[in-house]
């Protein structure tokens, strides 16, 4: 198939940036999005021209690394699925198909399609975490988990740090990331003891940053490749009502 | 063989551990914050070991080439991680999974080794619980197991199909911890291009900003490397696109010595090459093989449908020949089995290069709501990619790179031959012998990381608390420098017309035909010539654009690439030494009448030790001798 790829180049934080068209003629429908941007870039280098920026890694959805904006849409118009879980399939002949990196405030462009999205360690170097020292703990089998509350802290536990839903927000805010990591924790026994101060460090971390704050749009969980729901944002909020009680 | 020094403790095998710690020198609260440790990599181990010793008060740079620790590539691991906790009740001990992991090794691992990666197991669960790692539990809300990769004990813990990443995730938010309390600096999109000796010990590393293409260098008291395996030497893989062996490559040609580099782990389950454009191959956790049933059609070239292939008509080749194990033989045997089968010309698909993985019989016992409990990620997964559901038509597997138990050389301290070079997880040699038993790698790196390495290293470090940090200023420092730099700019100049991948490709289709599955002699030599041929024309013909200060994936991958030309050969030489067939490890030339790989253990009972001598010279063989004081060698037999 032939597709026309108008995809952003931008050659540092500081440039302007601008769209640019690219013909792409001998694609086949069972390359995945990333082969077809391989493919792209090995064109270009041969002839003679700068290839494009992305990131991936792990190329099977599980480590966050890759994340385009395809279409108007973080991670392209396939639910529940990452940018390098898409194929070429999912795209018609002659389609003419927009490329571009996220756009937040809080992840400034570092070339083309590459963000920077240190601000996610930082919220989560302000409490996403059980305090345990190697050697501490308990024999496992100590602590009995329900189900219930161990399914539901499963889910959250599946973000994959990506950003699609910082991406999506018109806010740009990062609250089903930091909802996701404070549910996990605080559904489990484990992390119950810290469960308020986490969830007041992360959320006065992410305003700091300059996240957006959350209107409860849901086009987060819409767009979240793994599925994490809103439901978590409620709980969160719930934490951090608790946080500012107590004081 | 005196320059090889294993320091294995005397004393009986389980008392080797507790009686060594007792006997490693510590070093004080106060002096810790005065010594600097850098760990490069930060995945199960590299984060264990940072996190642990940011805990202990040593002051701790970590290097990860990924925008963020939490993007390491143990985050893909599926099935599971071992532990002896023996929660069923089922008889496991310690010495069980010491023994099955010997075994399964095919005997070529250090007894007291492995016997300490069994020990710590359990401390590793408790911590990661701890951590908040959600751990798949039944309904009384305890822990679950389930029997994994060709073991008679259900002592693997899971979380879904996603172990690893829930590992991982558990490993990084201690991590942030530390970094969070000052005892850990995170140095994000950093590659270590050289390690920097000074007067006989690691003193330090040489990185490059992948950002803004800087040249670094960061000195430290000691170095830990933590940066997995070389699996991409193959161009596919079941590995993240981006791991690579150059960190190591490095170590080893600054005098730390490689054993076993030959030893890879084939997986057989993942998704077959679909496309030629294909960049990485997915792998199917292995724990799938405990419900679904291998097969292809009993007719050379069958195309039917097939769920059209009636019961008579298929051959469950794993169930006839090993009927003991079936579809549980452990994975190197059930790799070669179905290459055996395509080869023969039975395979299935388009290629003709994979076997049938059918859920059918599962389904219609245990429900698909059963079997979707079990494995619905993955066969989501499967359906991404494929278009295919695994409910309604049997998935299409081929064995693929995965897992280097080769690695660089370490003592029973994870020390390599170069003082103050600590080497552990996947990027050391140690503990899985010619094969790994599945759900072994999380519980070694993580043991590795938390429970091992800071006690040994604390060892090493006690006889520097009086040493001032060092400058990287220093002759050594500058000159690894002006190395680095040197080969970029060879890199940049050769401006050429092929780009890296393609080279990248190429070579791995040398390494997969000739020193993948199936190995002999007049391949190995062959593979050889036609990598050196390679590596000419590269250094000749590559093209790598855009500039050295800047981020520049390009240059990145060509410096990998690059490396992988050198480790190919030390690959190809260590194949063609070991003249028998063990583990992963398959020369034609030494195998049973049934097509079994025969051991030979009177020749081969060794760990192949080799040292650089410098480019062009070839590699110099030293032996470790592997003695069996606790088990008895035997044949491996999955009859
Ligand atoms: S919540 Fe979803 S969209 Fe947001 S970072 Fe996590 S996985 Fe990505
Ligand atoms: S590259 Fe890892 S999730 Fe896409």
């Amino acid at each position: 198939m032939k597709i026309y790829l108008k995809i952003w180049r931008q050659k540092s934080p500081k440039d302007k940036g601008r769209f640019e068209m690219y013909p792409l003629d001998g694609v086949s429908p069972e390359m995945s999005f990333l082969e077809m941007l391989d493919y792209l870039n090995k064109t270009l280098i041969k002839e003679g021209k700068e290839p494009v920026v992305f990131e991936s890694d792990c190329r099977e959805g599980i480590c966050g690394t890759c994340g385009l904006y395809i279409n108007g849409r973080p991670h392209g118009n396939l639910r529940k699925t990452t940018t390098c879980e898409l194929y070429m399939r999912e795209f018609a002949d002659g389609e003419t198909i927009t490329v571009e990196p996220w756009r937040a405030g809080a992840f400034p462009v570092v070339k083309d399609l590459v963000v920077d999205r240190h601000a996610f360690e930082k919220i989560m170097q302000a409490g996403g975490f059980i305090t345990v020292n190697a050697g501490a703990a308990p024999d496992a089998n100590t602590i009995p988990i329900p189900r219930d509350s161990f399914d539901k802290a499963f889910e959250a536990a599946t973000c994959i740090g990506c950003g699609a839903c910082v991406a999506a927000c018109k806010n740009a805010s990062a609250m089903l990331f930091v909802a996701a990591k404070v549910s996990h924790l605080a559904l489990l026994p484990q992390g119950k003891p810290e469960a308020a101060r986490r969830a007041k460090a992360m959320v006065a971390k992410m305003d700091e940053l300059g996240f957006g704050s959350c209107t409860n749009t849901g086009a987060c969980e819409a767009e979240c490749p793994k599925g994490i729901s809103i439901a978590n944002i409620a709980r969160l909020n719930r934490e951090f009502l608790k946080a500012n009680l107590k004081e | 063989m005196s320059i090889l020094n294993s320091k294995i403790p005397s004393g009986p095998l389980a008392d080797k551990w507790t009686n060594h710690k007792a006997s490693l020198r510590l070093v004080s609260p106060a002096n810790r914050k005065k010594l600097d440790i850098i760990v490069v990599g930060t995945g199960l181990s590299g984060s264990g070991a940072a996190s642990t010793l940011g805990e202990m008060g040593y002051n701790v740079k970590v290097f990860c080439y990924q925008d963020s620790p939490r993007r390491a590539h143990s985050v893909a691991a599926q099935g599971g991680i071992n532990a002896a906790k023996n929660y069923k009740n089922d008889g496991d001990s310690i010495f069980r999974l010491f023994y099955d992991m010997i075994k399964g090794g095919d005997f070529r691992a250090r007894e007291a080794n492995v016997y300490r990666a069994a020990e710590v197991s359990n401390l590793v669960i408790d911590h990661y619980t701890a951590l908040g790692v959600p751990f798949a539990r039944d309904y009384g809300g305890l822990l679950d197991n389930r029997s994994f990769g060709g073991v008679q004990v259900s002592r693997t813990f899971y979380a879904k199909g996603q172990t690893g990443q829930q590992c991982l995730l558990g490993g990084y938010s201690a991590l942030i911890r530390q970094v969070q309390a000052g005892t850990v600096t995170m140095y994000p999109r950093r590659e270590m291009l050289d390690l920097v000796v000074v007067d006989g010990r690691a003193r330090g590393i040489i990185t490059r900003n992948l950002i803004t293409g800087e040249i670094e260098s960061h000195s430290a008291h000691a170095v830990v490397l933590a940066t997995g395996g070389y699996g991409t030497i193959y161009y596919l893989s079941t590995l993240a696109i981006n791991s690579n062996g150059s960190a190591a490559w490095k170590a080893h040609k600054r005098g730390a010595f490689f054993a076993n580099p030959s030893f890879i782990q084939i997986h057989p389950t993942s998704i077959p090459v679909l496309n030629n454009y294909q960049s990485k191959l997915t792998l199917m956790s292995e724990s799938l093989r405990n419900d679904g049933r291998v097969w292809v059609p009993k007719k050379k070239g069958d195309t039917r449908n097939p769920n059209d292939i009636p019961e008579d008509e298929r051959d469950y080749y794993l169930e006839r020949r090993y009927p003991a194990f079936g579809n549980l033989v452990p994975r190197d045997v059930a790799s070669r089995a179905a290459k055996e089968r395509c080869d023969s010309g039975y395979g299935v698909g388009p290629t003709g290069l994979s076997v049938y993985l059918d859920f059918r019989d599962a389904i219609q016992k245990q429900g698909r709501k059963a079997i979707e409990d079990k494995y619905g990620n993955l066969f989501e997964m499967y359906e991404k990619i494929t278009g295919e559901s695994p409910y309604e038509t049997p998935m299409r597997i081929y064995p693929a790179g995965h897992y280097t138990m080769g690695g660089l050389w370490v003592d029973y301290n994870l020390m390599t031959t170069i003082p103050g070079l600590f080497a552990i997880g996947e990027s050391n040699f140690s503990d899985h012998g010619a094969n790994r038993l599945g759900a072994s790698s999380l519980m070694q790196c993580a043991g590795d990381g938390y429970f091992i390495l800071p006690y040994t290293i604390a060892n090493y470090l006690a006889d520097f608390i009086h040493e001032p940090r060092l400058s990287t200023d220093l002759p050594e420092f500058k000159h690894a420098i002006s190395e680095v730099q040197d080969r970029i700019q060879r890199l940049l100049s050769v401006n050429g017309k092929e780009p890296v991948s393609d080279f990248h490709k190429r070579l791995g289709k040398i390494m997969w035909d000739y020193c993948g599955m199936v190995r002999n002699e007049q391949g190995l030599i062959k593979a050889m010539e036609l990598i050196t041929d390679l590596e000419a024309e590269f250094w000749k013909n590559v093209k790598v654009p855009g500039r050295s200060t800047e981020m520049n994936q390009e240059l990145e991958k060509a410096g990998r690439v690059a490396d992988y030309f050198e480790l190919a050969k030390l690959l190809c030489a260590d194949a063609l030494n070991r003249k028998e067939s063990c583990g992963a490890h398959f020369r034609e030339e030494s195998q049973t009448e049934t097509g079994e790989a025969k051991r030979d253990d009177e020749n081969f009972s060794y760990v192949a030790v080799w040292e650089y001598k410098g480019g062009g010279k070839d590699p110099q063989l030293h032996k470790e001798p592997l003695t069996f004081e606790n088990v008895k060698l035997q044949e491996r037999s999955y009859q």
